[in-house]
């Protein structure tokens, strides 16, 4: 019978499953943070339970860290005992943990695949939502509650019920000035954010082969935003050129056996899916949110949709309060519209080569005057990667602030974040209400779009910028 | 984990869409190693105004609220992070049940674990019941699990779980017992597994 890459991934992983009951799921790696394991790791204590597989359990820090500067005297009181209680847990329970003085530590989602921790084939959990970053690997990949962490620390394994398959088939080419995160906003636009629950995504076909390792990640990282369990895309030789001499990757005869391996794992020729969309990428423009879900996104040359199009009642509330909260009216164009804040950075947008184009499009000019711009790499290493480069030197230059390794104005935990009632272009994931800060106001975009608009001081079509 | 049998309740009905873990708990309640305080940052942003008086427009701050233990909710509740604190408010705050037209599977797997029923009806339902809790706000509604069946005036319905689940709610089982009892098998599963890190 013809296999996807998730019922083969899934199967072997399967170590019980009784009647009536979920699969026994076997876990390869099991990634932790600050803020979602104090409970688990208090459970295990209560129970008298050891963290069974150490050597499957890495630990970072990456939420509420201060990225001024990776100092604890910098973080507010509580943000500073949840941390010192993971540096406690993870020395009691003998995990390896990237500290904040590590040169490898950052963001969860962005080091595993840099230290090649993230391989094609493997079930990789962590209590974090956008683990499904991984699956760009060919891993399945996917968060889980603290419960659930507790589970996968005392068993190395999770009870999961049998998600469903859902092709996304992208083709076509992309125009210049479009990116990776223009097609996941579109796709989520597309089939709204509860589109894909109960669902792993499988993005195949022409453009997806041709986007590199962290084009990949940045999809897969938002199939969360879909409702999606988990994204995933098979291994190719891009996948192995990225892995290859990464110090977890396995090296010598171990890798040329892995990659015989990785190779089986591709959906074969006539497997079935349980859904299926298809997305021609050609026809994309850069993408923009303008509501308080990812969903909520227009072309940015498009108009805000008005809310008497809403399907029922409950639709049109959630599309009116969503736009009262933003301020904004329907049919009004995004462009134009005043920003004060633009952040460049977290696990969807944070790696070298997001900065790469946030730095192409600022080089030689200045951010406008009342604009603040925060660019805070994924990883310590990748901060030092575009130092290597310069590119800090371009974004200091144009009036950024150019910080450490971290989640920072992604989910507001650090200090970092906006006022009530500011408008920001982000490169992050989520739009809700006051992710940013208390009342703040959220653009999604493309590192394109949000380096654009922090040049002006409003809303521009990058395209314009590149010549 | 408490069992979950049966309950009548008044409702508090948030009619909106994809509700989001952002909504329910802020991030800035994450950042606790307990799980306490939570009852009081339940909603926090929706039912505070930023300069921390409460929001009287807010349902919850409304007296029906008061003493109900289920929440009516739009379609796809709980969406986005996978943070557990999510239904740990909702249960500090009183409610042992949710009722939407779609959840959010995190927040679901959370819920289930910790004997917050998630009760998932037909959109066709849901817009009747915030309908007649419109016309009814005192109205009460009765959630019984071993016959799966959601019971409101005039009216009742059936809603699924998976007979795990619904085992687990019953009987106030804990998932992580269960899961214990499978080492032998996993200790076998890793003997063949595949390791390419040893
Ligand atoms: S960068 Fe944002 S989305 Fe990513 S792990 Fe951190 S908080 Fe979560």
């Amino acid at each position: 019978m013809p296999k996807t890459l998730f019922e083969k991934v899934w199967e072997s992983h399967v170590v019980a499953q009784e009647p009536g009951a979920p699969a026994v799921l076997y876990i390869d790696l099991h990634l932790v943070h600050e803020v979602t394991s104090p409970q688990a790791f208090d459970g295990l204590r209560r129970r008298g339970l050891k963290v069974r597989r150490p050597d499957r359990t890495f630990a970072t820090i990456d939420h509420s860290v201060p990225t001024i500067r990776p100092d604890l005297s910098l973080a507010d009181p509580l943000a500073a005992r949840q941390i010192r209680q993971l540096q406690q847990n993870a020395k009691e329970f003998g995990i390896q943990l990237l500290d904040l003085d590590h040169p490898q530590r950052g963001i969860v989602h962005v080091i595993g695949p840099e230290l090649g921790l993230t391989q094609p084939g493997m079930t990789i959990v962590c209590g974090d939502s956008h683990t499904s970053t991984h699956g760009a690997f060919g891993a399945l990949a996917f968060g889980i509650g603290t419960s659930e962490v507790e589970h996968v620390l005392a068993t190395q394994c999770l009870l999961q019920s049998r998600p469903k398959t859902f092709e996304v088939r992208l083709e076509g080419r992309l125009a210049k000035g479009v990116t990776a995160k223009d097609i996941i906003l579109a796709l989520i636009a597309q089939i709204g954010v509860g589109g894909g629950t109960g669902h792993v995504f499988e993005y195949r076909g022409s453009a997806i082969s041709r986007l590199s390792m962290e084009e990949r990640m940045t999809i897969c990282n938002m199939s969360i935003e879909a409702g999606a369990r988990a994204g995933m895309i098979a291994p190719d030789e891009t996948t192995f050129e990225y892995l290859y001499g990464r110090p977890f990757a396995p090296q010598g005869k171990a890798w040329e056996k892995a990659v015989a391996w990785w190779r089986t794992l591709p959906t074969d020729e006539g497997a079935h899916f349980d859904r299926s969309v298809m997305l021609d990428v050609s026809r994309l423009e850069p993408m923009i949110t303008y509501g308080t879900t990812p969903a909520m996104a227009i072309p940015i040359s498009g108009r805000i949709p008005a809310p008497e199009t809403a399907a029922d009642s409950t639709q049109r509330a959630t599309l009116e309060k969503a736009l009262q909260y933003m301020q904004l009216q329907p049919g009004q164009s995004l462009l134009g519209q005043k920003v004060n804040v633009v952040f460049i950075g977290s696990c969807t947008n944070g790696r070298l080569s997001d900065l790469r184009q946030a730095a192409m499009v600022l080089k030689g000019r200045k951010v406008a005057p009342g604009v603040r711009m925060i660019v805070t790499p994924g990883s310590e290493g990748v901060r030092r990667q575009a130092e290597a480069e310069g590119l800090d030197r371009i974004f200091k230059e144009a009036g950024a602030e150019w910080r450490h390794a971290g989640c920072s104005m992604c989910i507001a935990m650090n200090g970092d974040q906006l006022q009530p009632g500011e408008y920001a272009v982000s490169t992050t994931n989520r739009n809700f209400e006051g992710r940013q800060g208390k009342g703040g106001r959220t653009f999604l975009a493309s590192p394109l779009t949000a380096a654009a608009a922090a040049l002006h001081g409003f809303i521009v079509d990058p395209r314009t910028l590149l010549s | 984990m408490p069992p979950f049998t049966r309950l009548t309740s008044r409702v508090v009905a948030l009619p909106v869409d994809n509700i989001d873990t952002d909504q329910i708990i802020p991030a800035q309640f994450l950042k606790i190693t307990d799980k306490s305080g939570l009852a009081e940052a339940l909603f926090y942003s929706w039912r505070y105004h930023p300069d921390g008086r409460p929001n009287e427009a807010f349902v919850l701050n409304q007296p029906q609220a008061q003493g109900a233990q289920i929440l009516l909710a739009g379609d796809n509740f709980g969406c986005g992070s996978s943070r557990e604190h999510a239904p740990w408010a909702l249960i500090a705050w009183g409610f042992r049940a949710v009722i939407s037209s779609s959840f959010a599977d995190i927040f679901r797997n959370n819920a289930l674990k910790n004997g917050l029923l998630p009760v998932k009806v037909e959109p066709a339902i849901l817009n009747t019941l915030f309908n007649l809790l419109k016309e009814q706000p005192q109205a009460e509604f009765t959630i019984d699990l071993a016959s799966q069946t959601l019971s409101y005036p005039g009216g009742q319905t059936e809603f699924p779980i998976d007979p795990f689940s619904k085992t687990c709610l019953l009987e106030g089982v804990d998932e992580l017992g269960y899961l214990l009892r499978f080492l032998p098998q996993i200790e076998a599963f890793e003997t063949s597994h595949v390791l390419w890190r040893e």
